[in-house]
Formats: structure tokens, C-alpha cells, sequence
């Protein structure tokens, strides 16, 4: 068990080197993909929404012209009985 | 009504927020992805491209990140980016790690650099705790010694 803990501090200690150095721009670059990415975001948002408004239009208008809640009127008469 | 003025005000605070962030852990955090990518400390583009892509992310998320640390988003973005781009990277370059596979190395830096406890990790990268362990345990001896003296080895006196 210590002996395992041991050997994993080694591990550590062999990783713990010096940093390497930051480019300069790092922060800016990630700012303006991150702009970019909720942009996107933005614009995908936007596009669903305009869907669903198109899709609710066009279900109302078929609705009022249809109205397929009525009933059909029938396509034949019924047979003629008690005669 | 100046609700134009107060978003672009609030967009530059938060960038300001950012930035702070990014001053403070962007070192540890690009440490640790070249140790990831298994580049050396002069020349690790490959690391650098990873850590902007995950940073990118976090400012993405910044106002809902409500109170979890970004610290924390930006390293399991990290990991879980390498992890989809693992076989990009299977060739080290020159860093510590580059005798590991990609995985043991994801292993090796969340547990033994960034000290992320088994039960995170293995939810970090969608495995069994017991087999977090065994990566690390093999790891481990990978790194000591080219393999040679695995749990096998008791007699040896340190």
C-alpha cells in the first residue's frame, strides 16, 4: 500500500516540471471562437424557432380549410328498408 | 431604454471574468494538456489548439455555469475533447508520458497530476472504477522502470 503510494508520488514528482509558456493571445483567441460557437448557438436557436412558427401556421390554415373535426357527408345513401 | 448598453456592458464584464481566469489557470491548464498530447514544453501546437478549443467552450458556458468552478469545465472539456481525438494523438513527441497509450495518459494526468479522485475520474471518461485503477497501477510501473517490477515484485527493499 505505501509502497503503491510511493511509486505514485514518484509519478508526481516526475510530472511536476516547469509550465510551458502561455501564447499571449491564448485568452483572446478563446473568447472570440467562444463568440463564434454562441453565435451558432444563436443562430440554431433562431432557426428552430422559425420552424416551429411556420409548421403551427401551416396546421392552422389546413385546419381552418379542412376542419377535420366534421363530420364527412356521406357518399352513399343508405339502403331503403320496410317496404 | 439603454438594454443595448447594459448587454454590451455585461458582455465585457464577463469577457473581463474570463480573461482573469484565463490569466490565473492557463499554465496548469496547458500543462496538463501537453502532458496529454505527449508534446515537449517548447513545442506543444497540438496542446495549445486543444486548450483553446475547451476554453472556448467555457466562455461559451460562462453564464450558466452557475458556481461550479471553470477550472474544473475546462479540464473535463479538456478530457473529454482528447478523449475523441485520442487516436490523433497516439504518438507521443517527445514529452514525459509519450511511452503510454492515450488513455493511460488521460488516466495519469486526471489522477495522479490533478489529483481528480478515482470515483470523477472514472465518470470523466465513461469507465469502471476497477479499471481506472488498473490503468493507473500499470501506468505507474510503465513510468518506473520500463515496465519491469509490476505487483509481483514484494522483495525488493527501497
Amino acid at each position: 500500500m505505501t509502497r503503491h503510494e510511493q511509486r505514485e508520488d514518484e509519478v508526481r514528482r516526475m510530472l511536476e516540471t516547469p509550465y510551458p509558456q502561455v501564447p499571449g493571445d491564448l485568452a483572446a483567441r478563446a473568447v472570440e471562437r467562444g463568440n463564434r460557437l454562441l453565435h451558432r448557438d444563436r443562430m440554431t436557436r433562431r432557426a428552430l424557432w422559425a420552424l416551429l412558427v411556420v409548421a403551427v401556421l401551416v396546421f392552422t390554415v389546413w385546419a381552418a380549410r379542412e376542419r377535420p373535426w366534421e363530420v364527412p357527408p356521406a357518399g352513399t345513401t343508405p339502403p331503403l328498408e320496410g317496404l | 431604454m439603454g438594454e443595448r448598453g447594459g448587454r454590451e456592458g455585461e458582455h465585457r464584464h464577463r469577457t473581463r471574468q474570463f480573461e482573469a481566469f484565463v490569466a490565473g489557470a492557463a499554465g496548469r491548464l496547458l500543462h496538463a494538456a501537453t502532458l496529454l498530447t505527449a508534446e515537449t514544453r517548447t513545442r506543444n501546437p497540438r496542446a495549445q489548439a486543444l486548450l483553446t478549443a475547451s476554453l472556448a467552450h467555457t466562455y461559451a458556458q460562462w453564464d450558466r455555469l452557475r458556481g461550479e468552478d471553470p477550472y474544473d469545465r475546462t479540464r473535463a472539456d479538456l478530457a473529454a475533447r482528447f478523449a475523441r481525438t485520442a487516436w490523433r494523438h497516439h504518438r507521443g513527441k517527445g514529452g514525459v508520458l509519450s511511452a503510454l497509450t492515450p488513455q493511460e495518459r488521460l488516466v495519469v494526468v486526471l489522477r495522479l497530476y490533478e489529483g481528480v479522485a478515482e470515483e470523477q475520474t472514472a465518470a470523466l471518461l465513461g469507465l469502471p472504477e476497477e479499471r481506472v485503477r488498473a490503468v493507473c497501477a500499470r501506468s505507474v510501473s510503465a513510468l518506473r522502470g520500463g515496465g519491469q517490477g509490476t505487483t509481483a515484485a514484494p522483495g525488493r527493499a527501497s
